[in-house]
């Protein structure tokens, strides 16, 4: 019932943007109809061009996110399983994490030019705190009870990573990609679009530039289908890993 | 006293160090693009408490307050709407979902087409970045209302703006503060971002022209300003948090310690 539900508001949004330029709502020259938009999506998705742009978004945001994620899960296991260096980083972290990424951009430009190396040195530095907060979380979160039982059990450092470190920290893992995940497609899309490296916000920014109103409308599509992608498949992994978490049962469906 | 000190000790133990190596670690530094942090010192007061505070720093701030609060009442308000009402939600739920997944970014471009590159396009900018998170967490905030607080509510009869304030608003309110913040840090981008693609003022405009310029140690003022006014922008929001929030805080305090 709900996904009809959806299904007919999505409907009525693209019915509505079709329907307000046509009449004269909005002007069509800068909001042209739902059916401009996707004719033209049809179009690109024809063409090679788009399809090697969309590999290069790709492969900056997944590589980046990857990178970030590896980065995140080893450095926050090993500065919060050591009490005393976790509070002297503390305010290292602290400060550094709301250093807005875009700041960055002019510093990578004049260091790698418009290169994929630029965007994706902006994607890991963005995912990489969102991975690490939540993973220091996960590791500060260990059950005390479990925390003795290992030790008196005389667990060696590895397997209490193993066994106990690993699995509180994982729902705060799995958390921290799913952010990490839309921060990096944000940064991957803004560093094509700003810096020019190869992408789908570099055909925007193109597209922008020769006046091609539909096509800029039609690749901004893409990237929310992009957006959706990574929400719901991060989402899919964090319910396997949160099932039993009172937020993921919450609302039993009408 | 002791345990003062060590704290003291422990916060600022390694920023110092980290600032130290790289001021003697630079200090010799011949490369272009990094000067010595004793030049981009150096060059950070005259480069920003000059004119360019009033013509680039405040304006820039300025148009982040206006589109950060107006994402702000209009998240508040139509999350609040969407999420009392279960019809609503369902028929919005997708396009919402939809909306919020475009990176904030690519609307840069449609927006400048609209509006111009003025200030409205900025805020403009800031609002349709901003406004997702905190729509999306004031949604799932109002769902997620307690369900005994709700029933006490109807069997006292607390209905209209009594209701909305004390049971819905208030419920909802530590999902709504995650929303704005997470609203905060894409504004800060989303300020940068509209300034670079096309402005004559701000901060962002600023930065790029002086790395198009190759003046590198204004350039890298530049970064550590922004980083700063990222700090400081955090730190603000999480005394107000404090403020706002202080009663959920204390009542987390309290289940856990019970």
């Amino acid at each position: 019932m709900n996904a009809l539900l959806g299904l007919a508001g999505l409907l009525g949004f693209g019915l509505l943007l079709e329907v307000a330029p046509r009449v004269g709502l909005v002007p069509e020259r800068y909001f042209p109809p739902t059916s401009t938009i996707l004719g033209e999506l049809a179009g690109q998705v024809g063409e090679r061009a788009f399809w090697v742009a969309v590999g290069d978004t790709v492969l900056t945001w997944l590589l980046g996110l990857a990178i970030a994620v590896a980065l995140g899960v080893v450095v926050g296991v090993a500065i919060g399983s050591v009490p005393l260096v976790r509070a002297a980083t503390s305010s290292t972290i602290e400060f550094l994490r709301p250093i807005p990424s875009v700041a960055l951009i002019p510093l990578v430009v004049v260091l790698h030019g418009s290169t994929i190396t630029s965007t994706l040195i902006l994607v890991v530095y963005a995912a990489f705190w969102q991975v690490l907060v939540q993973v220091l979380h996960g590791v500060a979160d260990i059950d005390p009870v479990a925390r003795d039982t290992a030790r008196s059990y005389r667990l060696d450092r590895w397997a209490r990573v193993r066994y106990l470190t690993w699995p509180t920290a994982l729902p705060y893992v799995v958390t921290g990609v799913r952010l990490a995940a839309t921060v990096a497609l944000i940064l991957t899309i803004t560093g094509e679009l700003v810096i020019g490296s190869p992408g789908l916000g570099q055909l925007i920014a193109t597209a922008r530039q020769s006046g091609a109103v539909p096509a800029m409308y039609a690749l901004i599509v893409v990237t929310g289908v992009f957006g959706v992608l990574a929400n719901v498949v991060t989402r899919a992994a964090e319910r396997r890993a949160l099932h039993w978490h009172p937020s993921m049962r919450a609302e039993v469906p009408a | 006293m002791t345990a003062v000190l060590t704290r003291v000790g422990l916060a600022l133990g390694l920023p110092v160090v980290l600032v130290a190596v790289w001021w003697f670690a630079s200090a010799g530094s011949t490369d272009f693009f990094f000067p010595p942090l004793r030049t981009i010192v150096e060059v950070f007061g005259p480069t920003w408490f000059g004119e360019r505070l009033v013509d680039d720093v405040l304006p820039s701030l300025g148009r982040l307050a206006a589109g950060y609060a107006a994402a702000l009442v209009l998240g508040v308000g139509l999350g609040v709407l969407i999420g009392s009402n279960r019809w609503v939600r369902a028929v919005t739920e997708p396009v919402l979902e939809f909306l919020r997944a475009i990176p904030p970014p690519v609307l840069v471009p449609v927006l400048m087409l609209v509006a111009g590159i003025g200030n409205g396009m900025k805020i403009l900018v800031i609002i349709s970045g901003c406004v997702w998170p905190i729509l999306l967490n004031t949604v799932a905030g109002v769902r997620a209302v307690d369900g005994v607080l709700e029933d006490t509510c109807r069997t006292y009869r607390i209905r209209g703006t009594l209701r909305w304030r004390h049971l819905v608003l208030r419920s909802a309110s530590p999902q709504i503060v995650t929303g704005a913040r997470q609203a905060l840090s894409v504004g800060i981008i989303l300020m940068v971002i509209s300034e670079m693609f096309a402005a004559s003022s701000g901060l962002g405009f600023t930065v790029i022209q002086f790395k198009d310029g190759f003046q590198i140690p204004e350039m890298w003022s530049g970064v550590i300003l922004l980083g700063l006014l990222g700090v400081l922008l955090s730190m603000l929001f999480r005394v107000v948090e404090h403020q706002v929030l202080s009663w959920y805080h204390g009542s987390r305090t309290a289940q856990k310690e019970r």
